[in-house]
């Protein structure tokens, strides 16, 4: 691998590994370190370093500093839920060293290896163990070392706050530090060949067994939260780069409209403003943060009314989606004789389920900054795919089109992952750092793109939309013979999870790259044991192709907050039907003990009285108040909900006041920073549930900002949260940072139907909707 | 036509030469190279860019450089690693927050109101908090990192 130097006019500044290793005198590693290149004022990441990353080398995993300390190198990152703090907590255990001694770089294309970003809440279960086995032979090795150096045999030897002695005496002793200082381990580890989340490791050393973990399982304290609340720590948005110029997209206010023509003399007047424009993608550069802002507003672009948007609206659009052809239907699961249930019930019982496109509307739109020169390529992101940003930018300028690109050099790429606004899923984040990588490529100056905030919302990839019908054939004793779930609602991925692609991204899109889209959707997850049981989904193209302001792709728990909240309404529909207490009726369908486990534990927690229909309960103040119950499973993670809510029926207010929660995430990593990811899916869920929904009409999306897609606030948020965490040592981690949230909507509209003896079958559970369903009914 | 400007930041005099139009934000991000106040929404939706101006809790983004009058306290300038304010001290000891990139409007928009009156209830606190947004919806820890902090001032 050749080494790129980004020689920019500010001259270069010699960085080093060891400047990278936070300024300890980094020991490692047999791998070239080049001077750099650009240098932004705090950012020592942007040095161009090549690191020769081989994981089947366990050098490309752990180092080990002469001042002792250890740094782990992730391919993955941290979106604000402690992952990389549980990643140090494994290294230290299996090390038997202090986690304060831990440092993680995460996400540098540069300098570790790809472990696939985040995804699917698979950062503790998946990486976790991948270093649970490097840091475990890291210590083998380093123990081996200890017994050639002490002359005592490998077997007499144990460790104690990284230091190699002799069982019972430390008067003969040596520390990882001293073992290593100045050289590599340089020792083998086995791997699977397998780049991304499912990327393992096995050595030699046999890890821990559990029940002597003494840093895993303990409530560590995030190590980057100091940081971040003091102001201290660089976010991708503090990034500059020498020469670094501000970028703006413009857009246009119709969905599909094609640039006709771009009068850049309508912005001549401000300063060294500089025009982008390439088929329908329109930037402005500006060395001025604000000049590029007034430029972007201030340009006259003419767009024509293109294809005019959309085939429906946010108002017809369950209606359509009912009607619609599917692109493709999938049986997922058909247990029994689901036909002959029915043909044989007593009665039957139907019910829709509705749920809109939703915005990921992340605290601020994307950002990113991107640099590219000659034939180089460096991208500051906070995607969640940070090697999947470089790949893309790479495809990116080197796919001919427009008559461009013909000759194209074979770029170098880095990608370096900076912390950003909360993304939780295939956020926008991907789409920004391709507008910058087309600004950087057309001024050849590095640009910062931030997208202001009706770009956030309006254009970022959205949450499908999807009607969900459920049918229970009840037999003649009264109970459940027959059930089938059937979704119907477009793919969840228009846009892949990755923007690895010209065609997964909007720039893409806009310069003329077709879209590819996949079929993918979801059906319920749990261990109910109904005889006759079908699980089936039809999958809609997207509601226009190209450059959609509705394109979908991942969003936090793809699909599981809209195939639950139908599934387990339902659930309680059926409890109902055959008068059966919703809990009762799930503690004897669900067929894994961990299932009735979390069940009993919510429902505990909550104070849980048996009821075989609606309360309709009200409270002093005329408000309706009632509990409801959900469950799901997730990737081997288990969790019930039991939400108490109370309704003003004058308002329309539903607030979800008390929530309480049984929760199976198979080992516990880190309880304090658990029960706070757990929180934060919950509440996330909430505000999904009750207040999100992007509104369209044929022409455009109608969100905009925070008030035309709102979100829940510190008013709306519960009075509070309990949390019952089952460990299970005997399996490994399971993700948290998901499965928690697909519970929530089915336990709110489970806890209204008990309030109110009314059913709320379309999300998002607004007052007018509240209203007009305690008027209705 | 850019002007020039004496605000004051933290404490400090700063000159810098901007259009009067421009929101403070971008000369406390671009010219004073303050991390803490974030551009989130740029229409004081969202609080990520909220400063204390005048013992007033104000969003930088929609408030024109040329309207300063007083010093703006920024989270950077709010306290230091050995001597957090309480506000911050309570929001890392309850790890308030996720991604915290909203964080800084919510630590400044709590410490102007409890430096005016540590003693709130739950209901004014969450008043007070109006307008606020977190997307990683950690509202449960922040409201017990506020009520934390309002207790530590009041003794």
């Amino acid at each position: 691998m050749t080494t790129k130097h980004l020689q920019d006019k500010d001259g270069l500044v010699s960085v080093t590994r060891r400047d990278l290793l936070k300024g300890t005198s980094a020991l490692i590693i047999g791998v070239a370190v080049p001077p750099l290149a650009t240098i932004s004022s705090a950012t020592a990441e942007a040095s161009v370093v090549t690191r020769t990353l081989n994981p089947a080398q366990l050098d490309t995993w752990l180092a080990i500093a002469a001042d002792g300390r250890v740094t782990g190198y992730w391919g993955k990152m941290d979106m604000g839920q402690g992952v990389d703090t549980a990643i140090a907590q494994i290294i230290a255990e299996e090390l038997d060293i202090d986690v304060d001694i831990v440092d993680i770089i995460a996400g540098d294309s540069a300098l570790c290896a790809d472990q696939g970003g985040a995804s699917g809440s698979t950062g503790v279960n998946l990486s976790g163990a991948a270093f649970r086995a490097a840091a475990a032979e890291a210590r083998l090795v380093l123990l081996e070392k200890g017994s050639v150096e002490l002359g005592v045999p490998l077997e007499q030897l144990t460790v104690s706050d990284g230091v190699v002695h002799r069982i019972g005496d430390r008067t003969q002793a040596i520390s990882y530090a001293e073992l290593v200082a100045d050289r590599m381990f340089n020792e083998p580890i086995s791997w699977n060949g397998r780049y991304g989340n499912s990327l393992a490791l096995e050595g030699r050393a046999k890890p821990k067994d559990p029940q002597d973990y003494r840093v895993v399982g303990t409530s560590v304290r995030r190590k980057d939260i100091a940081g971040k609340i003091l102001a201290t720590t660089e976010f991708l948005h503090d990034v500059r780069v020498p020469g670094m110029l501000h970028g703006r997209m413009v857009r246009p206010d119709v969905a599909g409209a094609r640039v006709v023509s771009v009068d850049e003399a309508s912005v001549e007047h401000i300063p060294d403003v500089q025009v982008v424009v390439e088929n329908d993608f329109v930037g402005v550069v500006a060395p001025s943060e604000w000049d590029a802002i007034r430029a972007s507003k201030q340009l006259k672009v003419e767009w024509d009314d293109g294809d005019s948007g959309f085939p429906t609206t946010s108002d017809e659009l369950f209606d359509w989606i009912r009607a619609a052809e599917p692109g493709e239907s999938v049986v997922e699961e058909n247990i029994g004789n689901v036909d002959a249930a029915f043909d044989g019930a007593a009665r039957t019982i139907v019910a829709e389920f509705e749920w809109p496109f939703q915005s990921h509307a992340r605290m601020a739109g994307a950002a990113s900054v991107a640099d590219v020169r000659d034939d180089a390529i460096v991208v500051w992101t906070d995607s969640q795919k940070p090697y999947d940003t470089g790949k893309g930018a790479k495809v990116l300028l080197e796919t001919p089109i427009n008559g461009r690109r013909k000759n194209a050099p074979d770029y170098s790429v880095r990608s370096i992952w900076k912390p950003g606004p909360g993304s939780y899923g295939r956020s926008d984040a991907g789409d920004g750092a391709m507008d910058a990588v087309l600004l950087s490529e057309a001024v050849g100056a590095p640009v910062r793109v931030q997208w202001m905030r009706n770009e956030g919302h309006a254009w970022d990839p959205k949450g499908p939309a999807s009607v969900v019908t459920c049918r229970a054939a009840i037999d003649g004793s009264g109970n459940v013979a027959g059930y089938h779930f059937h979704i119907k609602g477009f793919s969840r991925a228009d846009q892949n999870s990755r923007e690895n692609a010209p065609s997964e991204v909007l720039a893409g899109h806009l310069i003329g790259h077709s879209n590819t889209p996949e079929w993918r959707m979801q059906t319920p997850a749990e261990s109910y044991g109904f005889p006759n049981k079908r699980y089936s989904w039809d999958a809609l193209a997207p509601l226009r192709q190209q450059a959609s302001p509705l394109r979908t792709a991942h969003f936090r728990d793809p699909y599981g907050p809209e195939v639950h909240f139908a599934s387990e309404s339902f659930i309680d529909e059926m409890a109902f039907a055959t008068e059966t207490d919703p809990l009762e009726f799930r503690l004897g369908l669900v067929t894994d003990p961990r299932d009735a486990a979390v069940l009993e534990a919510a429902a505990d927690l909550a104070g849980w009285e048996p009821h075989a229909s609606a309360r309709r309960r009200r409270d002093a103040n005329g408000n309706y108040v009632g509990h409801g119950i959900a469950y799901a499973t997730r990737n081997g993670s288990v969790n019930a909900l039991v939400a108490e809510v109370e309704v003003d029926p004058n308002t329309g207010r539903l607030w979800v006041r008390r929530m309480f929660v049984g929760a199976d995430h198979g080992l516990i990593i880190n309880p304090f920073t658990l029960d706070r990811v757990i929180e934060g899916n919950l509440i996330q869920a909430t505000s999904r549930t009750l207040f999100e929904e992007v509104k369209f009409n044929r022409k455009m999306v109608e969100i905009s900002d925070w008030v035309s897609y709102p979100i829940l606030e510190a008013a709306d948020a519960p009075l509070e949260i309990k949390i019952r965490k089952i460990n299970r040592p005997e399996l490994d981690p399971r993700g948290a940072g998901e499965p928690t949230t697909r519970v929530v909507p089915a336990a709110i509209a489970n806890a209204f139907f008990d309030a109110t003896g009314v059913r709320v079958r379309r999300a998002p559970f607004t007052r007018e909707r509240v209203k007009a369903a305690l008027q209705s009914a | 036509m850019n002007k020039t400007f004496t605000i004051t930041v933290d404490g400090v005099e700063h000159t810098l030469s901007a259009d009067p139009t421009m929101p403070l934000l971008y000369a406390l991000r671009n010219d004073l190279g303050k991390k803490g106040p974030k551009f989130g929404c740029g229409l004081a939706q969202c609080g990520a860019c909220t400063v204390i101006h005048e013992g007033t809790a104000v969003r930088s983004c929609v408030f024109p450089v040329a309207a300063v009058t007083g010093n703006v306290r920024t989270l950077d300038g709010l306290g230091t690693a050995d001597n957090p304010h309480p506000v911050q001290q309570a929001f890392i000891e309850e790890e308030a927050g996720q991604c915290e990139y909203c964080i800084g409007g919510w630590i400044m928009t709590a410490t102007a109101l409890l430096e005016k009156d540590p003693d709130r209830s739950d209901s004014e606190i969450r008043e007070a908090l109006a307008g606020l947004k977190c997307r990683c919806g950690t509202h449960m820890a922040i409201l017990r990192a506020i009520k934390r902090a309002a207790g530590q001032m009041r003794s």
